[in-house]
């Protein structure tokens, strides 16, 4: 459980690490937090020719608030985003979710946008990412924003171009008289999720994500759905999925939680938002 | 009475201090010799294979790399590993020829760092021959099952029938007859530090000196010792000084030691290999499998008068000492803590195509118990008893107690446990606790265990596995010796040396604690000395850290040498001080005649006088410099001519109750009271005692909720991290009440017993029973098989909902592998389509990855690609085979891949269909078999890999031939599989 070779260039500018990247193509990768991808680099899954390190560019762990946007750079770790005091007024979904992730000591190393460039399918920041319709800000030769939907493409795979990383995420902050809740279920507190759910509710309008079960986050969305309508709005989501079975869970086990943690999820957003 | 810690006797440890502030030595801190080389080990993907040829040349050209040894190589210079049961069986500790488990080393490159030694395993290319995995134990023992080992005529390594008492004539006379039929699982108490050995060889004469975490039993050595071709004097044998766990598993070094010494003889040079997590997890060692008939002659009160055992046991693939050890270790305790006289055993051991298994805390009762209790409690259900009435009238009553099968329990009160642990532990108020959680609808159940733990084992009892004929040509095997050593220096200072191999236990504090009250000195002033050295120490066959022996033998040897040594200071001291010996006092570091305390003389100038001045000792008396005492019990006799056996020489008692709640939203299980009363005799060490049963209880919460070595159909190893072999985190550990009563053993000196591995036996089942009994109420009696995991309790809750209408699967369900199906629309003719598909420039192209392709006959293709999904890729080698041709329609693919991160083989249908508008629709579906480190570490994602990689093909497909058409519009829309 040794790596390959690579090299190792610790970027001291967004610049210096975005021309190393278009410099050595496919090979290139960048490191932060490393939680996955150092992992992956020991069992010889990844072999990079060249890591970018990011985590000593200057100004890269400085959340803001931009323009009704909570922006979360490059090097922002995940417990200095859960840890931020506002956050549950600011996006709580997030302060809903992250605790989620992983254990106290891999968010003491891993970052935030570290997570949405892996693109694990069972990724809880992903799936707020694009639960709440937030950015990606990629930074290549030029400078574009996606919608997070747009940039999961895949099972770990993106939309990020081989000479891009990701400068930031950027969560909407949350409006007045929306309720938010995250539940998820895996084998272990911190492993990754079989089935995770976060609801968004507005007066009748209802938003469900679902993390988990498809190689990307899914998003469903209905206008009003009352009570009696619920169960066979989530029933038939379970089935539109293309749940599978493996080592740790059925097929119909993840379509069974879609339906009852969806439930549950959906009950407690609704009771937020009121 | 409650073990309330705040006022037990807790104790400081002597090991913490090293421990807790990491500076303990273990195996990888060690110094080794100038010129060593690292070893790194290449192993096989397959579960089944036959080894064609092994390329290594380009792995040989890497500088830094010193030697590539083979099976082939390790062969000229060692014999295959002995086997335990008389079968002519080759247990090499490297393939040779051919690899028969997931994981089995197939190549040793030594290098100057284990990165280089990784890099070489890169570059090695072996080409094997998969053979039919064989992984079901009872699929094993058909008729047509493949053979795992040519020398036999199947894959069953043993059988033997028992039969005690008149089990058939109780059977007859009983109402009723209850039976369970159970398979427990794979699992592994997985230590935090995995295996590591140090090799040297000298040509000239010492012959092989090898450091090890190896924890005994050193009846290992000699198996080592043959399999080197060298006497036992010639293999030195040592231990680091600490050891970061073992719980069993590092018994399963030894064909490492083996392995590594034989590459240091190869390539004259000292080796040093450090196991790491996937290897461990992979390939280290694991608990048996086992599938268990087991049927109960019962009267209308729950009375059982016979058992019927049919177990098979699944070994894996070799039958690698000590096994068949599991199966027999629990010989005489087959019908546990109850008084029943008639026992009939049929024990089959079966090979499979899966990692050779070994010593692991609670060896064997997790797999008797598991059997053992749920039929006691599927009893109940079905004469509709009280679980508790069942036990109670079955429970032994008087001691000593003869077992069927030929074991002395020593001494124990199993009806007051009983009774005091269900009122101590407030069992009325669980029973309420249910009633309370189902009356409000929610799904809650209480589970029961009674355990007989045993320790001590008698090293004979392996050959009950043997025919009395056998043993009689072979000779008898019996006893289980303990060894212990005081030295006293020239100034007077003690030190005790061990034969128990610690891994973290504390023995060091209990050693130094015994030794010091017998010499009347404080136990910071004893220094006890753990690590085990053949060349040096006193030992046995029996040494060793397994089957907890520390408490009940070690100890008892220990007391044996500080009695001996104190009488004979005291006779020296009685000289001096011109009294008897009888009447010399040893205590507060001074040695005086009793009833005159102030005419004392310090213990150190008593201690050390033999070394100053021989001359002032009595004169029959030799120098006391050092004591060396070998405890050995008489009762632990051989297997006698009718199978009886004496396997164990103590008996501790466990009575567990538990309740569970299953969550009805997830299916999962949670403990909500865990109540569990031991009898372990004599208690030295409250805190220790304490430490041991909450150890026990995690991994066995482990085992009962979370683990297991999981294989595929075809003998894929799923389990190869910690991801994927969740071992629970004290977020899943439930709290743990644990009550004591204490019947000392009459049979070791200290009155202890063993204490740490009985709720690896007793607590999967209690958990298991207490979920069977929440499930009750709507499922009547269930069957379970552990670990318990929500999906799998998810199929006793509510019915799936319909489907709704007009549902389509995105995959075929064959239930074999991955499956998936996709189709795409492409603006090019059918014939355009089958062309690209048939011409190897084109396909390079179109290939993900291809790096040339070639056609070596007319319907065969092969590249040379990188395949991956996000940053993990690997280089693999393709071939691809077409048939049933109907062109341009239709074709079959069959295709193997292999490469560094493992291999996979599939088959795929593809039809292309013309459309309306001149276009074509692909469609295909396929269906993928993934093994080897891929397989290992990364199961959740291989679904969506194995999708996105095949669609990556036609998705170039689509684009190349479509792209001859039109070059800018869009081309295909993707239909399936969630596009």
């Amino acid at each position: 459980m040794k790596p390959a070779p690579f090299d190792y260039l610790r970027a001291g500018t967004v610049q210096e690490a975005q021309a190393a990247l278009a410099a050595e193509g496919e090979g290139a990768r960048v490191i932060a937090g490393g939680q996955s991808l150092v992992a992956m680099l020991n069992m010889r899954l990844a072999r990079p020719t060249l890591l970018v390190d990011v985590m000593h560019v200057a100004g890269g762990a400085e959340i803001r608030v931009e323009r009704g946007q909570l922006v979360v750079p490059f090097a922002v770790r995940q417990a200095a985003l859960l840890n931020r005091r506002d956050l549950l007024s600011e996006v709580p979904l997030l302060a809903a979710a992250l605790p989620w992730v992983g254990h106290v000591q891999t968010r003491a190393r891993g970052t935030v946008c570290g997570s949405v460039a892996h693109a694990d399918p069972s990724a809880e920041i992903a799936l707020a990412l694009v639960a709440l319709d937030g950015r990606v800000h990629l930074r290549g030769r030029g400078a574009r924003r996606l919608p997070a939907a747009e940039f999961f493409t895949g099972m770990m795979q993106t939309a990020a171009r081989p000479d891009e990383m990701i400068e930031a995420v950027s969560f909407p902050l949350s409006q007045e008289g929306t309720g938010h809740a995250f539940n998820e279920v895996g084998i272990r507190h911190g492993d990754f999720a079989i089935v995770s759910v976060a609801a968004i509710a507005t007066g009748d309008r209802l938003r469900l994500a679902i993390g988990g079960v498809n190689d990307t986050p899914l998003v469903r969305d209905w206008s009003s759905l009352d009570e009696r309508q619920v169960d066979d709005a989530l029933n038939d989501l379970a089935w539109s999925l293309d749940a599978r079975n493996d080592l740790h869970a059925t097929a119909r086990y993840r379509r069974d939680l879609v339906r009852r943690l969806g439930r549950k999820t959906i009950k407690e957003a609704r009771q937020c938002a009121a | 009475m409650a073990f309330d810690t705040k006022t037990a006797d807790v104790e400081e440890r002597i090991e913490d201090g090293a421990l807790l502030s990491g500076s303990a030595q273990f195996i990888d801190d060690l110094p080794f010799a100038v010129g060593t080389l690292h070893a790194a080990i290449l192993r096989a993907p397959h579960a089944h294979a036959s080894i064609v040829s092994i390329d290594s040349s380009r792995a040989r050209a890497l500088p830094g790399v010193a030697a590539v040894i083979d099976g082939t190589a390790l062969a000229k210079v060692s014999e295959p590993l002995m086997v335990g049961v008389k079968i002519p069986i080759k247990c090499w500790p490297m393939a040779v020829d051919r690899a028969r488990y997931v994981g089995e080393p197939v190549v040793v490159v030594l290098a100057e760092d284990r990165y280089v030694a990784e890099d070489a395993l890169d570059l090695i290319e072996v080409n094997y021959t998969p053979l039919p995995p064989v992984i079901d134990p009872e699929a094993a023992l058909d008729m047509n099952a493949y053979v795992l080992h040519e020398e036999l005529e199947n894959n069953l390594g043993s059988e033997r029938t028992f039969r005690y008492g008149d089990p058939e004539s109780a059977r007859e006379a009983a109402p009723r007859c209850i039976a369970v039929k159970v398979r427990y699982p794979r699992n592994s108490c997985t230590p935090m530090e995995t295996y590591g050995v140090l090799a040297e060889y000298d040509p000239h004469g010492t012959g092989y000196d090898i450091q090890a975490n190896f924890q005994g039993p050193f009846s290992i050595h000699p198996v080592i010792a043959r399999a080197l071709k060298v006497p036992g004097s010639k293999l030195r044998l040592r231990t680091p000084p600490n050891s970061g766990g073992s719980f069993g598993v590092k018994q399963g070094v030894f064909p490492y030691i083996v392995l590594m010494a034989a590459c240091a003889r190869i390539a004259a040079r000292p080796v040093k290999w450090i196991e790491d997590r996937l290897e461990h997890l992979t390939a280290s060692v694991s608990a048996t499998n086992r599938v268990v008939e087991l049927q109960a002659a019962v009267e209308p009160d729950g009375r059982v008068t016979a058992l019927f055992w049919d177990q098979i046991e699944d070994v894996g693939a070799y039958l690698r000492a000590p096994e068949p050890a599991t199966l027999y270790r629990m010989h005489g305790n087959l019908c546990g803590a109850y008084d029943i006289a008639n026992l009939s055993v049929r024990n089959r051991i079966v090979m499979t195509n899966k990692t050779p298994t070994g010593l692991n805390r609670g060896f064997g009762g997790p797999q008797i118990y598991y059997a053992l209790e749920r039929l006691m409690q599927r009893i109940a259900q079905e004469l509709e008893l009280d679980p508790l009435d069942v036990i109670r009238r079955n429970l032994i009553s008087s001691f000593p107690y003869r077992t069927a099968s030929g074991t002395t329990y020593d001494s124990g009160d199993y009806v007051r446990a009983f009774d005091v642990a269900l009122n101590d532990g407030r069992y009325g108020e669980l029973l309420s606790r249910r009633d309370l959680a189902r009356a409000a609808g929610r799904i809650y159940g209480i589970g029961l265990t009674a355990a007989v733990e045993p320790s001590v084992s008698n090293m004979g009892y392996l050959s009950t596995a043997l025919t009395p004929a056998q043993r009689a040509k072979s000779g008898p095997k019996n006893g289980a010796h303990a060894a212990a050593t005081i030295s006293l220096d020239p100034v007077g200072s003690v030190t005790v040396q061990i034969d128990s191999v610690p891994q973290g236990q504390g023995h060091q504090t209990v050693a130094a604690k015994l030794v010091s009250g017998v010499l009347g000195l404080r136990s910071k002033d004893v220094r006890v000395v753990a690590e085990f050295d053949t060349a040096k120490d006193a030992w046995s066959i029996a040494a060793g850290n397994y089957s907890s022996r520390f408490a009940a033998s070690t100890l008892s040897a220990v007391q044996l040498a500080a009695d001996r040594l104190r009488h004979r200071l005291a006779r020296i001291a009685a000289g001096q001080l011109n009294g008897r010996p009888e009447d010399i006092v040893f205590a507060g570091g001074r040695v005086h005649l009793n009833g005159n305390p102030e005419a004392s003389i310090s213990f150190a100038r008593i201690a050390s006088a033999s070394h100053w001045a021989p001359g002032t000792l009595p004169d029959d008396m030799d120098p006391v410099v050092r004591e060396t005492a070998i405890w050995s019990p008489e009762e632990l006799a051989a297997p006698t001519g009718e199978d009886g056996i004496n396997s164990s020489l103590c008996h501790s008692f466990i009575f567990d109750f538990c309740g569970v709640e299953i969550d009805a939203v997830s299916g999962q299980v949670r403990v909500d009271r865990y109540v569990t009363m031991h009898d372990c005799g004599r208690v030295l060490h409250a805190g220790m005692v304490e430490g041991q049963i909450r150890g026990a209880f995690a991994q066995a919460i482990g085992a009962s909720l979370f683990e297991e070595f999981a294989y595929g159909p075809d003998g894929a190893f799923l389990a190869g991290t910690f991801a994927d072999y969740p071992v629970p985190t004290v977020l899943e550990i439930p709290t743990l009440d644990i009550l004591h009563i204490e019947t000392p053993s009459p049979l070791t000196l200290t009155g202890a017993k063993g204490v740490g591995e009985g709720n690896c036996m007793s607590t999967p089942v209690c958990v298991a029973n207490a979920v069977a009994d929440a499930l009750a109420p709507k499922c009547g009696a269930v069957d379970l098989v552990l670990p318990l995991t929500p999906a799998r309790i998810a199929e006793f809750l509510d019915a799936e909902p319909a489907a709704p209408e007009g549902y389509q699967p995105a995959a075929p369900t064959t239930g074999k592998g991955l499956t998936g199906r996709g189709r795409a629309k492409v603006s090019a003719s059918p014939q355009a389509i089958w062309d690209l598909l048939m011409d190897p420039e084109q396909l390079a192209a179109i290939i993900p990855g291809a790096h040339g392709v070639t056609q070596p006959s007319e319907d065969r293709f092969s590249a040379d690609v990188t395949l991956g999904v996000g940053p993990v890729k690997g280089r693999y080698k393709i071939d691809v085979a077409l048939s049933e041709l109907d062109p341009p329609s239709s074709a079959l693919l069959t295709g193997r891949a292999a490469g560094a991160l493992g291999m996979g083989e599939g088959t795929g249908h593809v039809s292309l269909t013309v459309l309306p508008d001149g276009g074509t629709e692909i469609a295909y579906e396929y269906e993928a078999r993934v093994g080897g480190k891929v397989a290992s570490v990364g199961g959740r994602l291989l679904d969506g890999a194995a999708r996105i990689v095949i669609g990556q093909f036609f998705t170039a497909l689509g684009r190349r031939a479509g792209g001859q058409r039109s070059l800018f519009a869009r081309l295909f829309v993707w239909i399936g599989d969630g596009k």
